[in-house]
């Protein structure tokens, strides 16, 4: 599959690790090229300079022939909208953004055209999980 | 009418003087504490601080009761994010943004977003109106001396083909010391005739450069 990540931050760059050793075909695209340091030295993927939500830039990135595309930088609204793009302009099969405020997550799963997963919901889940176990 | 506006610069900052002259009600939405305080101090209590894409501070801001909201921050992802929460979650009709990047208008018209305005496309407008098409090529400013050599092209069309220089009605302080026709350069006298696609190249002071154009384009 090909998949292009935006964002190599911490979720970026591990999730960009993970399907590369899957054996995915795997471009991360991030504006700093600090960013890249995150990546293991063993990633065989692409690594591409730039603003994710700029349509120039994703197009270099292969948008075009990509089967998923997931955006995680630390900011919502660039996840969202470039996701948009993903979805809406290159009608990329399978598109999800990272969205760490809950209102804007479910908001988006309501009327939105992309998927959304959100950290923020998942790990107070997983927490309240653990602290209920603690009380068993 | 009530009218929220997201983004505190200056764009916002006019738009609220402005819709607040024509007797509006207007909140501005600005994250920045010292632009909010520039706001206030010279619009009164009419901004409210925070995040404007967080639905908390769009909820304070009782955007639900308001008829437009208006994105102009400077980032079109959070213009974006603005308008989509605003339609989508608060139900409002009309949404305006402005769009920095000309090539995002597509995605938010796909996003049904009301209105986009791009000043990106609007400032280069106004500059090709401005700029005749016939243009005043600047070879050399001596700001200090307050001079400049400037070229330009005689047109096609221009009044000023077929005429002496001597009948050219150009000011004092304007000097044409060189003619480039046909790749080769003419030093010209007064008698010399004007050819269409001549460059001409002149000397002016920098109040008089836009004679120069106005002479060979026939004060369009």
């Amino acid at each position: 599959m090909k998949v292009i990540i935006l964002g190599c931050g911490r979720l970026g760059a591990y999730l960009a690790q993970v399907l590369d050793q899957q054996q995915h075909q795997v471009t991360i695209i991030d504006r700093n090229s600090d960013s890249f340091n995150r990546l293991p030295p063993e990633f065989r993927g692409t690594i591409l300079l730039g603003v994710g939500i700029d349509e120039d830039v994703l197009r270099r990135a292969g948008i075009e022939h990509a089967d998923a595309f997931i955006a995680a930088t630390n900011g919502d609204n660039t996840n969202a909208m470039a996701a948009e793009i993903a979805r809406l302009v290159f009608q990329v099969p399978k598109v999800i953004a990272r969205l760490y405020d809950p209102v804007r997550a479910d908001t988006f799963r309501e009327f939105g055209v992309i998927e959304t997963v959100c950290p923020t919901v998942m790990s107070a889940d997983k927490i309240t999980e653990l602290l209920m176990d603690g009380k068993k | 009418m009530y009218i929220v506006i997201v983004g505190g610069g200056k764009v916002g900052y006019y738009l609220a003087k402005q819709l607040l002259a024509e007797g509006h009600e207007v909140l501005i939405i600005e994250k920045d504490r010292k632009k909010e305080e520039a706001l206030i101090a010279e619009l009164g209590e009419i901004s409210l601080r925070g995040d404007g894409t967080e639905t908390w501070v769009m909820q304070k801001a009782g955007l639900s009761r308001a008829e437009i909201v208006i994105a102009v921050t400077g980032d079109d992802e959070d213009n974006l994010m603005i308008c989509q929460m605003a339609k989508n979650k608060f139900a409002i009709k009309r949404t305006i943004a402005r769009i920095n990047n000309p090539k995002n208008e597509h995605i938010f018209r796909l996003l049904g977003i009301d209105t986009t305005v791009s000043t990106t496309d609007l400032i280069l407008a106004q500059i090709e109106r401005e700029i005749p098409a016939h243009s005043l090529v600047h070879l050399m400013t001596l700001r200090e001396a307050g001079a400049a050599i400037v070229e330009a092209r005689v047109p096609d069309d221009s009044p000023a083909v077929g005429m002496e220089l001597r009948e050219l009605n150009l000011p004092e302080d304007f000097v044409m010391p060189l003619i480039i026709r046909n790749g080769k350069g003419i030093i010209p006298n007064a008698g010399t005739v004007l050819n269409s696609g001549d460059e001409v190249v002149a000397v002016t002071t920098l109040e008089n450069e836009n004679r120069l154009v106005q002479v060979l384009n026939g004060n369009r």
